[in-house]
């Protein structure tokens, strides 16, 4: 196996998922990483030097219209969903003293 | 008269010419999910009995009065469970979103309204639609109604299964990489992915965004071009749905391919294809030069270096998807927690299941600064490259046929023990998503253990007429009718 994945760089990715991993899922992760990464390098049999890189088949723009509200007020039904609401809005834990 | 028979096209025929009401359909097909369902798990949520048979009065009286008169007027499907249905909860088969009821509904399902449709569930997946065995789902895997043992495929594999066992006429699946025609081909069905654009992802919950796409699932090819018909839309609520010409797909049912161009990949038929999948999809390939269209092998390179474009690309898009999921606005939150940072993991590490977390993570790791230039550019630059071969055989070729799977549908278990070969099932598919084009299934025989092998065609960008004619053509003059697995099993003749 080519790619070793250290602690730390599962730390890091850790942090940028926002996930928490048990030690026990985080040592699978980084060996099913690792395998993947070494699947992933295969690309790198392809000479891809002066290639652009293609985000969409098509040439996508975006997409405007005027500014004007078109939907109607679903306050309640978007809030029926919500984990926590109080008082007509989304209730987070506290983010600042 | 068993009406779960019916495809949607003679249903509603039977339906519009007053043989019988939509209510009867309704609650045929009520009755065959109460009768099969324990079996094989096609759906995560049934509809209420009531609600059904309520919405079916009201498509009965539209019928009646002359206002709906449609094609698909008054028959009764199932939809993906990635699709938001208003007011019917949509749980992309994941604890994050077990109890979300949406506000709003999906454009293509509303399209199916429009056209009369009766919603009667919503089918079980891959969750977040990763995966190809829709084992992944937290609700329990669904089994392969030609044989209970294996798997249907993924990661529509509910709504392939629901068709095959006659639990609904026909359903709508979506494909980021094979997730519509994989599952149709293990089921013995007929599926199809259309160009990217033609249907509206809006109210689909995204996987990978730029590869994403909703499509029919169905008996027959009739019936798919029907459906196609009726969900292709250019929605502005969808930044990236094109107002595309040549809809219309109807009219490509026709039963002639004089003169059209085939090519065969023979890179399609190397190392890891099963014997019994290969001799069906190249019996398949002369039963369409028989009606005189022009077969020849070529090379199409590069198919090798697919699958880790798309699991790069797809996962990157994946976790910035993903990342919406938080525990706040919607879905599960976790009981105890520290603080807002601590609330986010727990919630995302408790509600998302492995494969999931897989890929947020591996597409978190490309997208980091230092690995985004090596990994996601590359994968971009790869993609550019196998547009580039697929151009260059459209050049030359009106169709592109091959199988759709290497094998037919493993057994239950067989697959998620190994990633990387489960991520190889998918190795004729996948490249179809990265170039944005259309493709097809459709049954062309079974294998020695009966379970069901699909032939997969595929076209240029909005060509689809090119494959829907080719596949008509196809199953007009395969020789054999594609009985339903119950049928099957009963000693019915598929060859």
């Amino acid at each position: 196996m080519a790619n070793v994945i250290s602690d730390e760089t599962m730390e890091y990715v850790g942090i940028l998922a926002k996930l928490e991993l048990s030690s026990e899922e985080k040592e699978r992760a980084k060996e099913d990483m690792a395998k993947m990464l070494d699947y992933i390098d295969t690309l790198n049999e392809l000479d891809t030097s002066g290639v652009e890189p293609m985000s969409h088949v098509f040439p996508v723009h975006n997409v405007f219209r005027e500014d004007v509200v078109t939907n109607g007020d679903e306050r309640e039904e978007i809030l029926a969903n919500a984990p926590e609401a109080k008082e007509g809005a989304f209730v987070v834990p506290k983010t600042f003293d | 008269m068993d009406l779960m028979k019916d495809t949607a096209v003679t249903l509603s025929e039977k339906i519009r010419a007053g043989e019988i009401t939509v209510m009867d359909a309704a609650m045929a097909a009520m009755d065959a999910i109460r009768e099969k369902e324990s079996a094989y798990h096609c759906y995560v949520t049934v509809l209420d009995r009531e609600a059904v048979l309520k919405r079916a009065q009201e498509v009965q009286k539209l019928i009646e009065e002359g206002k709906l008169n449609g094609p698909l007027a008054g028959v009764p499907a199932a939809i993906k469970d990635n699709m938001c249905t208003r007011g019917v909860r949509t749980t992309c088969s994941s604890r994050i979103l077990e109890d979300f009821v949406p506000p709003y509904t999906a454009e293509a399902v509303e399209n199916l309204e429009k056209a009369g449709v009766v919603i009667i569930g919503k089918t079980n997946m891959d969750e977040f639609a990763m995966g190809s065995t829709t084992e992944t789902s937290y609700f329990g895997a669904t089994k392969n109604p030609w044989n209970e043992a294996h798997v249907p495929g993924g990661s529509s594999g509910g709504s392939a299964a629901a068709v095959a066992a006659e639990e609904c006429i026909f359903a709508l699946g979506s494909d980021t990489g094979g997730s519509i025609r994989q599952p149709a081909s293990y089921c013995g069905i007929v599926g199809m992915k259309p160009t990217y654009g033609t249907v509206s992802r809006y109210g689909l919950i995204a996987y990978g965004s730029s590869l994403d796409q909703i499509g029919p699932m169905a008996k027959d090819v009739r019936d798919c071009a029907v459906i196609l018909d009726a969900i292709t839309s250019h929605d502005r609520k969808d930044s990236t749905s094109v107002k595309r010409e040549g809809g219309d797909f109807i009219s490509a049912l026709i039963n002639d391919v004089k003169g059209m161009k085939i090519g065969i990949p023979k890179d399609y038929f190397g190392e890891g294809i099963d014997e019994d999948v290969r001799e069906a999809v190249l019996k398949a390939a002369k039963v369409l030069e028989a009606q005189g269209a022009v077969v020849e092998e070529f090379d199409l390179g590069l198919v090798k270096y697919a699958i880790p474009a798309y699991y790069v690309i797809a996962c990157a898009e994946a976790s910035s998807n993903l990342a919406r999921f938080d525990g706040v606005k919607y879905g599960y939150r976790t009981p105890e927690y520290e603080g807002l940072h601590n609330m986010y993991k727990k919630t995302r590490s408790e509600g998302f299941g492995e494969e999931v977390k897989r890929r947020i993570m591996l597409g978190s790791f490309v997208l980091s600064s230092g690995y985004y230039d090596a990994y996601y550019l590359k994968a971009l630059r790869t993609k550019t490259l196998i547009k580039q071969e697929f151009d260059k055989a459209f050049a030359k070729y009106d169709v592109i046929l091959g199988p759709a799977a290497p094998t037919t549908a493993p057994k239950l278990g067989d697959s998620l023990s190994d990633p990387i070969k489960m991520y190889l099932g998918d190795i004729y598919t996948i490249s179809v998503n990265l170039a944005g084009l259309p493709g097809i299934t459709v049954p062309c025989g079974t294998d020695m253990n009966g379970l069901p092998v699909g032939l997969q065609l595929i076209g240029d960008c909005f060509k689809e007429k090119n494959i829907i004619r080719a596949a008509y053509t196809y199953e007009q003059n395969r020789g054999f009718a594609m009985n339903a697995p119950a049928a099957a099993k009963e000693g019915g003749e598929n060859r």
